[in-house]
């Protein structure tokens, strides 16, 4: 059975299935860092999600409140954004070096090249 | 790169209030939401901004790679230098009790100093990754 | 004054071994000058390693050393913890950092230009800061931040090779890697989701609490999956030889030989130590799927090892081959072979790194790693290749190499657990490597170099000073074998008995 209170666990699980497929299908450099994303991004909400607690508001001390978020996996993910952002910055700059190197960023393409170079 | 007055007279206005903003995210971290990531961010995001209706070249007169560099290391230093220099005043490290008389004195200056020098690093690193990005293959064409 | 200092910073050992790298790589990106910069690098690498020993002896008089992050207690701060089995570690990857950096200058001369130098020692510094805390955190969210930082510098550092085909080995490491890194975060997430907590020593107390479930075991499983990508266990190895064949020599060398291990290490830590034996193997077995596949990845290197003609693609498929028995030994779920498992993060790491230094000074003088380029070595290059002699002994087994040691550990192990097959297995893919060095061996020895070959001088004192150090290593912890597999039995005890 679907259990639709836990809706955003299957977006999780959606968004992580399509990085993944994202990533292992498609012969596009750029397009695997995209899937990459996806995929980082999906674990980022399933922590995000966790952090939830139901009728919970931001975790700032203030008066008359008694239920807060859980602000600790929050917290984590903006560690693991900054990961993200430092992962997808050096592949960028691998894929600036490679266009230069081999003119494409197709995968079939950059093996066809490699090829000819060790055919040499 | 002439051409787009108004986006140039926008920004003109605009860039200040969001490195302000930068600022005060910055500094009310203590109290509120924010601190030095989000600040470096938004800090970030200015500079990349006035590059990218500026452009390059005058973008890097203001923050040259060399400086930027400098001070992407210099926030690293400023955190772990807090975090060596509550060790040798006697505490664990990044123990910000012992950097002041009273230890609520100590955290709160503490946490100053590290957020200033995540917010350096991360505001530095961001414009840096644009400018190597933007810059690339113009310099090597 | 020295005294007042170590008063003041001698229970600070565990943070300024994470903290010293990272902030010396800053000052590498202020120096500038390369040799200021490996100056620097060599400092703080030497000074770890002294630092890692002063921890493992502590461990071992003391006990387990427990470091609060910022003066807060468990479970509301980070702990730093140091056992036994961290503290090997720790010793290894700061060994190895400081005996690569001394072999770093005249290899990195010849294939990395000079203005990058001090930017490759930062670099180096950042990576050796990742693998070290690690290995240090008693975390379990900061094994994977600090695993980040060790990938995202090793990605880095390996895409400085000559050739453009180590930017495509990079990248491909890194879709790896990071898929490897986030599978790890999900495994992390999943067991903050049933206990509430990120200590690893809360972990494992509330996780025998809750029992199995289905979430512990996704977590499991997303854990294994993911270490297994970062150790490149077979067949979840693709990245792994592209990248050791393509990155420069004494990046080969450093990565081969620490970042595997510090993947091995993080995943017999969360096996062990956080789920527990009888979760991973009683409830999960974890071993019914670590045991096929780690017998596969043996002999799958060695065979495939056997047929490469690029030497460092051959040392880098016997990797493979080596990893295999480091998860073998994890799988039996007995003392003697976690013994063996672990010893071999110790004898593999000086080992390999010692094979992958000779290769870095066979470059650096003949231009090639081909086997080609072996021809008749054994005369001109007569040290450096005695050494690979020695280094290939090991990797193979042969008693008084530090290779037997993990096999006989392993063996033992295998016969414990009543698995006599696999005892055969292990002798049988030992074989397989006789096969693959013996190759080099014939042409070192007896082909005689192409006539119009250029002159070929021994390596420089720079290199054979390390690639000795370690040969010389593999020697004398095959006899005396109390520091590492006295250390790795009483660590194995430990994890196991937890359990009990």
């Amino acid at each position: 059975m679907l259990d639709l209170g836990l809706y955003n666990y299957w977006v999780v699980i959606f968004l992580m299935m399509t990085g993944l497929y994202v990533v292992i299908s498609r012969g596009n450099l750029i397009k695997k860092v995209i899937g990459l994303n996806i995929f980082q991004v999906s674990v980022i909400m399933f922590y995000v999600s966790m952090g939830k607690v139901r009728g919970g508001t931001a975790p700032i001390l203030a008066e008359g409140i008694e239920v807060y978020s859980n602000p600790l996996p929050h917290v984590l993910m903006l560690t693991a954004i900054v990961v993200g952002v430092a992962t997808s910055a050096v592949a960028l700059a691998l894929i600036v070096r490679i266009k230069e190197a081999y003119g494409t960023i197709e995968e079939d393409e950059i093996r066809v090249v490699e090829g000819e170079e060790e055919a040499r | 790169m002439t051409s787009h007055v108004i986006l140039r007279v926008l920004l003109k206005l605009l860039i200040p209030v969001i490195m302000l903003f930068a600022l005060y995210v910055q500094f009310h971290g203590d109290y509120g939401p924010g601190g030095g990531f989000q600040a470096g961010v938004i800090f970030g995001a200015g500079m990349i901004l006035y590059a990218l209706i500026f452009g390059l070249e005058p973008a890097l007169r203001v923050f040259s790679p060399n400086v930027l560099r400098t001070l992407v290391a210099a926030g690293v230093m400023l955190y772990g230098g807090v975090g060596v220099a509550t060790i040798l005043f006697g505490g664990n490290f990044l123990d910000y009790d012992v950097l002041a008389h009273d230890p609520h004195h100590g955290q709160h200056l503490g946490i100053l100093l590290v957020e200033l020098g995540v917010g350096l690093t991360v505001a530095a690193v961001m414009a840096t990754i644009f400018f190597t990005f933007a810059g690339r293959g113009r310099t090597d064409a | 004054m020295i005294e007042a200092v170590w008063a003041l910073i001698g229970d600070d050992l565990p943070a300024l071994q994470i903290a010293v790298p990272l902030l010396a790589a800053t000052v590498c990106v202020l120096v500038r000058r390369p040799r200021a910069a490996w100056a620097v690098a060599m400092l703080v690498a030497w000074s770890a390693f002294a630092n890692a020993a002063v921890i493992l002896h502590r461990v071992l008089t003391t006990g387990t050393i427990s470091y609060f992050e910022g003066g807060w207690p468990v479970p509301w701060g980070i702990e730093l913890r140091i056992d036994l089995l961290n503290a090997l570690v720790l010793l290894v990857v700061t060994g190895i950092c400081a005996i690569v950096l001394l072999a770093a200058p005249r290899s990195l001369a010849a294939e990395v230009p000079e203005e990058k130098h001090y930017l490759f020692y930062a670099v180096y510094l950042l990576c050796m800061t990742g693998l070290a805390g690690m290995t240090v955190t008693g975390d379990a969210f900061n094994v994977f931040v600090f695993l980040e930082i060790s990938s995202l510098s090793s990605y880095a550092l390996i895409s400085q090779g000559r050739t453009p085909r180590a930017l495509t080995s990079a990248i491909q490491y890194l879709v790896m890697g990071t898929l490897g890194g986030t599978f790890i975060l999900l495994g992390i997430g999943m067991l903050y989701m049933t206990t509430g907590t990120l200590n690893i020593v809360d972990l494992a107390s509330r996780l025998a609490m809750v029992g199995p479930n289905r979430t512990v075991l996704v977590a499991l499983a997303c854990i294994t999956v993911g270490t297994g990508i970062k150790l490149a266990l077979f067949p979840l190895h693709i990245w792994l030889p592209n990248a050791y064949t393509y990155a420069p020599a004494v990046v080969t060398a450093f990565i081969a030989a620490t970042a595997t291990k510090v993947a091995y290490y993080v995943l017999v830590r969360f096996v062990y130590s956080i789920f527990q034996v009888s979760l991973a193997f009683e409830v999960n077995r974890l071993d019914a799927v670590l045991l096929p596949v780690s017998i596969a990845a043996m002999f799958a290197g060695s065979l495939v090892a056997i047929y490469q003609d690029d030497l460092k693609r051959m040392l880098a498929y016997s990797s493979l081959a080596q990893i295999g028995y480091m998860v073998l030994g994890l799988a039996l779920a007995n003392v003697n072979g976690l013994t063996g498992g672990l010893v071999h993060i110790f004898n593999h790491a000086i080992m390999k790194c010692g094979l992958f230094l000779v290769l870095a000074a066979v470059l650096l003088r003949t231009g090639s790693t081909r086997l080609s380029a072996f021809a008749g070595l054994g005369r001109r290059m007569p040290l450096t290749f005695a050494a690979f002699v020695v280094g290939g002994l090991s990797l193979i087994g042969v008693p008084l190499t530090v290779g037997f040691v993990s096999k006989w550990y392993l063996v033992l192990g295998a016969l414990d657990a009543g698995l006599w097959p696999v005892a055969v297995l292990i002798l049988a893919s030992s074989l397989l490597a006789v096969v693959y060095v013996w190759r080099v061996v014939e042409v070192g020895w007896f082909a005689e170099p192409p006539a119009d070959a250029p002159e070929v001088a021994e390596a420089p004192l720079g290199l054979l000073v390390p690639i000795w150090i370690l040969i010389g290593a593999t020697l004398f912890f095959g006899v005396f074998t109390s520091l590492s597999a006295g250390v790795a039995s009483a660590a194995a005890r430990m994890l196991i008995g937890g359990a009990a």
